[in-house]
Formats: structure tokens, C-alpha cells, sequence
């Protein structure tokens, strides 16, 4: 007879029906807290649709964790690229990660020339690329191009940073 | 013949030497990405979205006509040439057309998709423009029940034909409806989800929603898993085909123009069960059935041509009432509500220039795209070998700048970097992600029409289903969710006696891909196990197959 801890032992997708219940949670607490106002008209007002959502996926919530502890689970996504022989490279997903945050937090100081050639280059980087010359060079064309394409050709000022006046 | 004349009209709009252009330049970046390996063609039209931004709303369609078909037919190509299983979608065209890659029959697996693509592509479109007008005529009678009344039907529909368990589809579509809910609710002004974030006010843009969960969701779920070794490209010249091959495809072309077109028009979603439907159908007439899952080339041309007339069919929906069924869809949905145009019946009168010049260069497209394709494919080839790290670099990179570029603001990356997480998530525990981006777009439509309709009825719910359409719809919708026990109780009992071969069979194969077991189809005739003839549904009794069985009884 398996215990409620042996059953859930590897089942890192019950999460998936955690984070599902929290979003249902909070779809209708904050529902629950908008202010009714006279300027509502007809019969259902703000408040009814995030209700309904939050209490979607709360049902889904708990469907999904029966299924998932009656031994159901979902079946990870196939593609060209995709070898799901070895498991979850943690290590590229984080550099990729910080890459791609490097960019959030530098695209307005240091500007997208700067952020946008080090969200490349990391990321190719964390995916295993070792040219440690063509990588950089690859990286800084495409953003310098990417910002003139932007601002001359499409009219969209990206931002230039600390390039303010040299670009 | 009022839609052929409207038809010439919008080749008039077409055939202008700066919108033949950019139908050129649509195709042409729309193969180019949509062979990319990892970019199906729904990433491929977010992607591309911000290069249209400066152009006339008349213009941008007109090449986002060309990336649709041009991401379509390079989609084809990365599963022929390619040595792996890629997405559901494309994988039919992979059997056999991978197989006839190598026995170094690559140039005619590509000649039969291109001209099929072409020929089904064309009939599509020509069906859309001699069925919009009809729906059209039907969409203006329509009351808000009505409209809402369809989209429920979409969202089940969605949730319930797509992927292999319907729990993890509703979770995606409950996902996607809340993300429809950030930001200041249209009736009351009430801030709904905004968390006091006053970037939030305005809402989630689609458009980060699409390439968060479809570029930046896959890039990571492809660099957890990317392959040590990339998969091995079949070399191939000039895509050509012989008297021979022509012999045998031009009837499976017509075939899947016919069976495709019906399924992208229904809400139904997708080309997943069009084209196995297809790949049966061609293989019960073969009169080489035994080439199937050796390389027949009625395999690939059939499937192709389904693909794609189903691709056409979905604009049916789209144009006409403003309802997207396809991921790709949702993305043209967007892009149209970016320039502040809202698809639907009033869109044919309000905009006809803009209509009928898309759908003429739909045609424009599919002829640029035979024209160049059967030369170009060496070159599509060399595209396939492309250094895996610059790939996905290069999709972090260009998700980043378009996402950026919608509002020039921070927020949109936090919150894109927070949508790609989810997307990640979704693939990693099998929840499919069209459910969701099909919430984001038509949840807070179908919230609006909810509350007319109450509000017409004040309050009454009957004022929901009170025309004969909704209450049809509802109908189809109840026989949808019920299906698992009618099929338990009713049907199965019937079918032990009667059993329908193609549909069981088709059932059987969707069965299999979905839990990617499927590489050479088998050779036999009608299964003899207990075949559904709806594949999310099937009880199966195979231990693998537990998650669907469990979540019916």
C-alpha cells in the first residue's frame, strides 16, 4: 500500500496543479476586492468573469493533481531540435536566463547597441558556442544593425544609452 | 458573382509594384524563418510582426499573407529534410516524405509539397472568397448570444480536439483567459489584475503574449533539451518531379484540398486530424499501398495539400467573424488589432480594399512561393544547418527587440520573461499551448459579449441561448464535453459490430503520434485492437497510454 508521500515522489507536475490553484486564488481574491461603483451598467459587472476564470482553474487544479497522482502524466513537447533522451539541462536554461534579464536591466541605461549584444552573445554562449572572436563580432552587428534598421527604416527609437550622441 | 469582381478588385490592390513587393518579401522571410528547425509558422509571424510596424495597415497584411503560406510550405521542408520527429503538425508530411529523403528521393518529396501546396493553397483561398461573403451575410444576423455562443464552441473545441489530455488543455486555456483579464476592465474602468502596476492599465499586449509563449517558451524548452549532435540534413538539389510522380499526386492534392479546407473553416483548430485523416484516405486508395511507410509519395502530397487548404480555411473564421482558430490565427488576429482594425463581418464593408487585396495576394503568394521554392531548395537546405547556439540566440534576440518595440517599455520584458516561463513549463508537462494564446485573444471578446447579452435580457439568463444558432451551439459544445462517456456507453457497444476502417485507423495513428511512438505507420489494413474513432477520447488499455483513460471515467 503506497503512502501519500510515496505517491508524490517524483511528481514535480503536481507544482503545475499548485500554481494553477494559486492563480485561481488570486484570480478571485482580487476580483473580490474591486469596488462595486454606480458606473457599472448592466447586470454583470467586473467582478463576474475573473470569478468564473478563478473557479476554472481551480476545478482544473484539482483534476489535474488526481490525474497526476493516479499515475497520469503529460507528455513533454517533441520538435526537431529536441532530444528528450537526457534530462533538463538546468545549467543552459539559467545562463539563458540571465542573459536574457541582463538585457531588461541594461536596455535603458547602457542601450540596446550595448544590451542587445550582450543578450546575444550570452545566449549563444550558454548554448555552447566557444567563438570567442566571431561570437562578439556577430553579436555587436546585429544590435548596431538592429538599431539603425529600427530607428531609420521602421521609425522606432530603440534606445541608445551611454551611446547617446556617438551613434 | 459579386466576390469575383470584389476578387479582381483586390488583384488591382495586389499587383501594385510596392505591394507585389512586400507579398515577395513576405514570402521569401516567411520560408526563410519557417525552415529555420524550432520555429514553427505561428513564431514565425509574431517574430516578423515588428517589421511591418511602419507600414500602411493594407501593405503589412499583404506580407503577413506571404510569411502565413511562406512559414506554412518552410515548415514542410524542415520535416522532409530533416532527420527527426518535429511537431505534431508537420509530422504526417514527415513519414513518408522523410522516408523518400532517404532513398534520395528528397527533390521529388519537395516538388509534390510545393505544387500541392500551391495547387490546395490556391483552391483554399478561392474557397474562402466564395465562402466569407456567406458567412458574412450569416454574422450580421448574429446577436451577442450568438457570438458568444461561438466562442465557447472555440474554446472547447480548442481544448478538448487539440493534444492528448483534455485536463491539461483546459489548465492551458484557463491560463490564457487570465492573462486576458490584466488591465483596466472596458465597461467600468475598474483595474482588474494590475497588481497597482500602472504599465499593467492597458492590458497584456497580445503580441508579447504570442512571442513570449511561442519564441521565448520553445528557445528554453529547446536549449533544456537541444540535441549534442544536430540532426543530420539530407542533402538535395533543384526540387523536380517526373511524369510518374505527377501521375500519382495530382488526385491526393485534390483530395486534401477537399478534406482540408472544411476542417480549417470549423472551429475546430488546427491541421492535426485533417492531415492524418488525409494520409489514411490516401493509403486505402494507393494502388502502391504497400510503399506506405517506405516513402509513397501520395503520403506527402496529400497530407501537404490538407496542410495547407486547412491554413486556408481558417481565414474563414478569422475574416468573417473575427474568431481565430489556430495559433496562427490568433497571431493575425493580433496583428490586425495592432492596427486597430477588428476582424468580423463589418470588416468587409468597412475595409474591402484591405480584404480582398489580402486574399488576391494569398494567390499572388502561393505563386510566388512555386516559383521560388522548386530552385530554391538547396538553399532551404543550407538554412537547416544553421550553428544551433546562433539559432536560438538570434530567437532570444529578435523575441527581446519585438517585444520591446510594441511600447518601448521595460515592463514588457518582465512581463514577456514571465510568459516564456510559462510556455517553458507548458511544454515540460504536456500542456498545449494554443489553448492559451486562444484565451488571451477571445476571452475578454467573449467577456464583452456575455455582458451585452445579459445586459439586453437584464440579467435573465435564458437571454444567453434564447435564438435557435446559440442554442445549436450549445448543443454541439454539450455533445463535445459529454463525448468521452457517449462514447464509453453508446458508441462503443454500437462500433463492436460496425466499424468505420479510415476514421478508427486515423484514430489509432493520432493515438500513437501523440505519445511519439509513430515512425513507420503500420502496414496492415484496419486495426484490430479497440480503435476510437476520436483520439482524445480513446480509453486505452496500453499502461503508457494512463493519462487519458484515467481523466475520462
Amino acid at each position: 500500500m503506497s503512502t501519500l508521500v510515496q505517491r508524490t515522489r517524483g511528481r514535480s507536475e503536481l507544482g503545475v496543479a499548485l500554481l494553477l490553484l494559486a492563480l485561481g486564488v488570486l484570480a478571485i481574491v482580487d476580483a473580490l476586492q474591486i469596488p462595486t461603483t454606480i458606473g457599472q451598467r448592466g447586470p454583470v459587472g467586473p467582478a463576474a468573469v475573473p470569478i468564473a476564470v478563478g473557479v476554472l482553474l481551480i476545478v482544473v487544479a484539482l483534476l489535474l493533481a488526481r490525474d497526476v497522482l493516479a499515475g497520469g502524466h503529460g507528455e513533454a513537447e517533441a520538435g526537431e531540435d529536441v532530444d528528450l533522451s537526457h534530462p533538463s539541462d538546468w545549467r543552459t536554461v539559467l545562463l539563458l536566463a540571465g542573459a536574457f534579464l541582463a538585457n531588461v536591466v541594461l536596455i535603458e541605461p547602457a542601450g540596446w547597441p550595448i544590451s542587445g549584444a550582450v543578450l546575444f552573445f550570452g545566449s549563444a554562449y550558454a548554448l555552447g558556442s566557444r567563438h570567442l572572436v566571431r561570437d562578439p563580432i556577430i553579436a555587436v552587428a546585429l544590435s548596431v544593425a538592429t538599431y539603425y534598421l529600427f530607428g531609420q527604416a521602421l521609425g522606432i527609437g530603440l534606445p541608445a544609452g551611454v551611446l547617446e550622441g556617438i551613434l | 458573382m459579386d466576390a469575383l469582381s470584389a476578387l479582381i478588385e483586390g488583384f488591382g490592390t495586389a499587383l501594385t509594384p510596392i505591394n507585389l513587393l512586400l507579398a515577395l518579401a513576405g514570402v521569401v522571410l516567411g520560408t526563410a524563418i519557417g525552415v529555420l528547425p524550432g520555429i514553427g509558422p505561428a513564431m514565425a509571424v509574431a517574430l516578423l510582426l515588428p517589421v511591418t510596424y511602419n507600414l500602411e495597415p493594407v501593405g503589412a497584411f499583404i506580407m503577413f499573407a506571404g510569411i502565413y503560406y511562406g512559414g506554412m510550405y518552410g515548415g514542410s521542408t524542415t520535416s522532409i529534410l530533416l532527420n527527426t520527429p518535429g511537431e505534431s503538425a508537420s509530422v504526417v508530411t514527415a513519414i513518408e516524405g522523410n522516408q523518400m529523403a532517404k532513398r534520395g528521393r528528397a527533390a521529388q518529396a519537395l516538388a509534390t509539397a510545393a505544387i500541392g501546396s500551391f495547387v490546395a493553397g490556391t483552391l483554399g483561398t478561392l474557397g474562402v472568397v466564395f465562402l466569407a461573403p456567406y458567412v458574412v451575410d450569416l454574422a450580421v444576423q448574429m446577436g451577442a448570444p450568438d457570438y458568444f455562443a461561438v466562442m465557447v464552441l472555440a474554446f472547447i473545441a480548442v481544448t478538448s480536439v487539440l493534444g492528448a489530455s483534455r485536463i491539461r488543455g483546459f489548465a492551458s486555456l484557463g491560463i490564457g483567459l487570465l492573462i486576458g483579464i490584466v488591465g483596466i476592465d472596458a465597461v467600468t474602468g475598474q483595474q482588474r489584475l494590475t497588481f497597482g502596476v500602472p504599465q499593467l492599465a492597458d492590458g497584456i499586449d497580445v503580441i508579447v503574449v504570442a512571442v513570449g509563449l511561442f519564441a521565448l517558451g520553445e528557445a528554453l524548452w529547446i536549449a533544456a533539451h537541444l540535441r549534442r549532435k544536430p540532426a543530420e540534413v539530407i542533402p538535395v538539389g533543384r526540387a523536380r518531379m517526373g511524369r510518374e510522380d505527377f501521375r500519382r499526386s495530382w488526385k491526393p492534392w485534390l483530395r486534401g484540398a477537399v478534406i482540408g479546407f472544411p476542417f480549417g473553416a470549423m472551429p475546430a483548430g488546427g491541421a492535426e486530424i485533417p492531415t492524418f485523416l488525409s494520409y489514411v484516405t490516401e493509403k486505402r486508395l494507393s494502388k502502391h499501398p504497400e510503399e506506405f511507410g517506405k516513402g509513397a509519395i501520395e503520403g506527402v502530397a496529400g497530407p501537404e495539400a490538407t496542410n495547407n487548404a486547412s491554413a486556408a480555411g481558417v481565414l474563414v473564421p478569422l475574416l468573417a467573424l473575427g474568431l481565430p482558430t489556430s495559433a496562427i490565427a490568433a497571431v493575425l488576429l493580433a496583428a490586425f488589432q495592432q492596427y486597430g482594425i477588428q476582424p468580423g463581418p463589418l470588416l468587409f464593408e468597412n475595409e474591402p480594399e484591405l480584404v480582398w487585396g489580402l486574399l488576391a495576394s494569398l494567390i499572388i503568394g502561393n505563386t510566388l512561393l512555386l516559383v521560388l521554392n522548386l530552385p530554391l531548395a538547396p538553399i532551404w537546405a543550407k538554412l537547416l544547418k544553421t550553428p544551433r547556439p546562433y539559432l536560438y540566440a538570434g530567437i532570444l534576440f529578435f523575441a527581446s527587440l519585438g517585444a520591446y518595440a510594441v511600447n518601448l517599455a521595460v515592463v514588457d520584458l518582465v512581463v514577456l520573461f514571465i510568459i516564456g516561463l510559462t510556455g517553458f513549463m507548458m511544454r515540460r508537462y504536456g500542456l498545449p499551448v494554443v489553448p492559451a494564446i486562444i484565451g488571451v485573444i477571445l476571452g475578454p471578446r467573449a467577456e464583452v459579449q456575455l455582458r451585452r447579452a445579459l445586459q439586453i435580457s437584464n440579467g435573465e439568463l435564458s437571454g444567453l441561448y434564447n435564438t435557435w444558432f446559440s442554442k445549436s451551439l450549445y448543443v454541439v459544445v454539450a455533445l463535445i464535453v459529454l463525448w468521452p462517456l457517449l462514447n464509453r456507453f453508446v458508441l462503443r457497444p454500437l462500433r463492436r459490430q460496425a466499424e468505420i476502417p479510415v476514421l478508427s485507423e486515423t484514430a489509432h495513428i493520432l493515438d500513437d503520434a501523440h505519445h511519439h511512438k509513430l515512425v513507420v505507420p503500420p502496414q496492415e489494413g484496419p486495426m484490430d485492437g479497440p480503435a476510437d474513432d476520436r483520439p482524445t477520447a480513446a480509453v486505452s488499455d496500453d499502461a503508457g497510454h494512463a493519462t487519458e483513460g484515467r481523466e475520462n471515467r
